[in-house]
């Protein structure tokens, strides 16, 4: 369906700018009288005012990059640096493990990163890592109460990251006995 | 010997005057304290926040019920504001000229208060007149002051000696001088009315004969717009405007020195609205209240009403800045030369003729 802008030229009555005035007036006057009454933003998002009551975030909120767990509790990061290749602003900064490095820690996996840091003070949530992980290891979360006291603080490191385990899991990074994994794919039977 | 000089009428009039000093200028600087909390309230209202209501010293929250009630309406923020700007680095850039760096603020701030010496502000309290100066020309009295106002602006913006404020100064100098024309121009017609200068008579005029504001309805408009203009608030906040020249004039400044120039831009909104309230609105009169109070509690009552339209004035001001957008700047121009003027010319005119006519 079409819709027709209306591009008359204004009326001598129009341009005089009364009637914008008015209009201006009235809307200003009418949000004036509902935030007195109560009606703010406090109200409509959460219990009260901030710091003691938490903004209630959207559902479909960006905020801060965390590291998804699987359903055994371990870390989906492959250590593919794909995230920190595409990051913008360089935020992030992964240490993979190296030809000598340890094994993952679960199956399905060749590697895991040694280490995951993100500097949140780099970081301008726009989600390109999300975008790009193959493994679906990172997402931006809800969280948006970042603040830190010095800069060392703002620079979260792989324990920071990782969502808390699910129900009766093993938190990641998981301590792995030497000799318990020779191979990261594990062998399979044959196809029937 | 005390006696003697109490009952000498220069003394008196002394001694009365400086106790009238010191009391307007305390109520304008509790006024200016409040007008921001106020504009910070009003404002949070309009966009749907909740605006200042975290300050407090301590103590006073264990007042029971009022402690609390005063902190959510923010009372105790004026004074943490004050102090702020007591506390805070004085920096003087190192290329600005600092003598006019350093005497702008004070230009700035001294004909804002200046010209609350000849406002009426009340009829009588105890025989004394309630006016600082009663002059006999006291428009013009406060045409001459306001118009040393921009002197602070201009000589700001180019004391600085950096590009924004040098703009801002520009832009104060255009703007200023082509709505004082207007202004000048509008309140003309008043006086063709009234027939004096003096504005206690124009206030017993008023009080006499209605408010001005229905005799002159097109001049209160041009008077109100072009004290927009004058005192630099939205839409005419041309020499600040924030978005495009940082912070305009004021951009170096801080500390006690932009304090300077926050106070002299609330005392100039106060002296405006009282100077309207005066000129259009009938002063300390109301329709019913018009004689000049012959007892304490008439003259107390007088002042009182004088501050109620004052204060209904000051919202004003301060809800039409959060409804428009800044003007551009040659829309501005246009509309204070290519409009006002015109238009102020026309109600001289018209005036005239109707007087002369009404006379015959």
């Amino acid at each position: 369906m079409t819709k027709v802008v209306d591009r008359s030229p204004l009326s001598f009555y129009e341009r005089t700018y009364v009637p914008a005035l008015v209009e201006g007036l009235k809307v200003t006057a009418r949000h004036f009288v509902r935030t007195v009454k109560g009606n703010n933003t406090a109200k409509d998002l959460g219990d009260g005012y901030y710091p003691e009551f938490p903004w209630r975030v959207n559902a479909g909120y960006r905020g801060a990059p965390y590291l998804v767990r699987d359903q055994d509790g371990a870390t989906k990061c492959v250590s593919c640096q794909l995230c920190e290749f595409v990051c913008p602003p360089k935020a992030i900064k992964i240490t993979p493990p190296g030809p000598d490095g340890p094994k993952a820690d679960r199956l399905n996996a060749e590697k895991i990163p040694l280490e995951f840091e993100i500097n949140m003070l780099r970081c301008i949530f726009c989600g390109y890592c999300e975008d790009a992980c193959p493994t679906q290891a990172i997402e931006l979360g809800h969280e948006h109460q970042l603040s830190f006291t010095d800069r060392e603080n703002a620079i979260f490191d792989k324990k920071m990251l990782i969502d808390p385990p699910v129900e009766g899991a093993q938190a990641s990074p998981q301590v792995v006995e030497p000799g318990v994994y020779t191979r990261s794919i594990p062998d399979m039977e044959d196809p029937k | 010997m005390l006696e003697d000089f109490l009952s000498n009428p220069t003394a008196q009039f002394v001694l009365f005057s400086t106790v009238k000093i010191i009391v307007v200028f305390a109520v304008v600087m509790t006024f200016v304290a409040y007008a921001v909390l106020v504009e910070r309230k009003v404002s949070a209202a309009i966009q749907d926040r909740v605006g200042p209501n975290r300050t407090a010293p301590p103590l006073a929250l264990k007042i029971p019920f009022f402690g609390k009630l005063l902190q959510s309406w923010g009372m105790f923020q004026p004074m943490a504001d004050g102090l702020k700007f007591m506390l805070k680095e004085d920096f003087t850039p190192s290329y600005v000229r600092t003598i006019y760096f350093w005497l702008a603020p004070a230009i700035s701030v001294i004909p804002a208060f200046l010209t609350l010496a000849v406002i009426p502000f009340g009829s009588q309290l105890g025989g004394q007149k309630m006016v600082i100066a009663d002059l006999d020309v006291g428009i013009l009295y406060t045409f001459g002051i306001v118009s040393l106002g921009v002197y602070g602006i201009v000589l700001a913006g180019w004391a600085s000696n950096s590009k924004y404020p040098f703009l801002g100064g520009i832009r104060a100098s255009a703007q200023m001088i082509s709505y004082e024309i207007a202004m000048g121009m509008s309140v003309v017609a008043v006086f063709l009315v009234v027939g004096d200068l003096n504005l206690s008579r124009v206030i017993e005029w008023q009080a006499k004969n209605g408010w001005l504001i229905i005799y002159q309805p097109l001049a209160f408009v041009i008077f109100l717009v072009a004290v927009f203009a004058e005192t630099n608030r939205l839409p005419f906040d041309l020499p600040e405007s924030e978005t495009e020249l940082v912070g305009g004039f004021h951009t170096e400044y801080s500390s006690m020195k932009f304090a300077l120039f926050f106070l002299g831009e609330y005392a100039a909104m106060i002296g405006a609205s009282a100077m309207m309230v005066v000129l259009f609105f009938g002063g300390w009169s109301l329709p019913f209240f018009g004689t000049p109070a012959s007892t304490l509690l008439g003259g107390l009552l007088h002042i009182g009403v004088f501050l109620g339209k004052m204060i209904v004035l000051m919202v004003v001001f301060i809800w039409v800045r959060w409804m428009l957008p800044r003007f551009r700047y040659d829309q501005l121009m246009d509309l204070g030369w290519r409009r006002f003027i015109p238009l102020a010319l026309g109600n001289i005119v018209v005036t005239a003729l109707v007087l002369a006519l009404v006379e015959r």
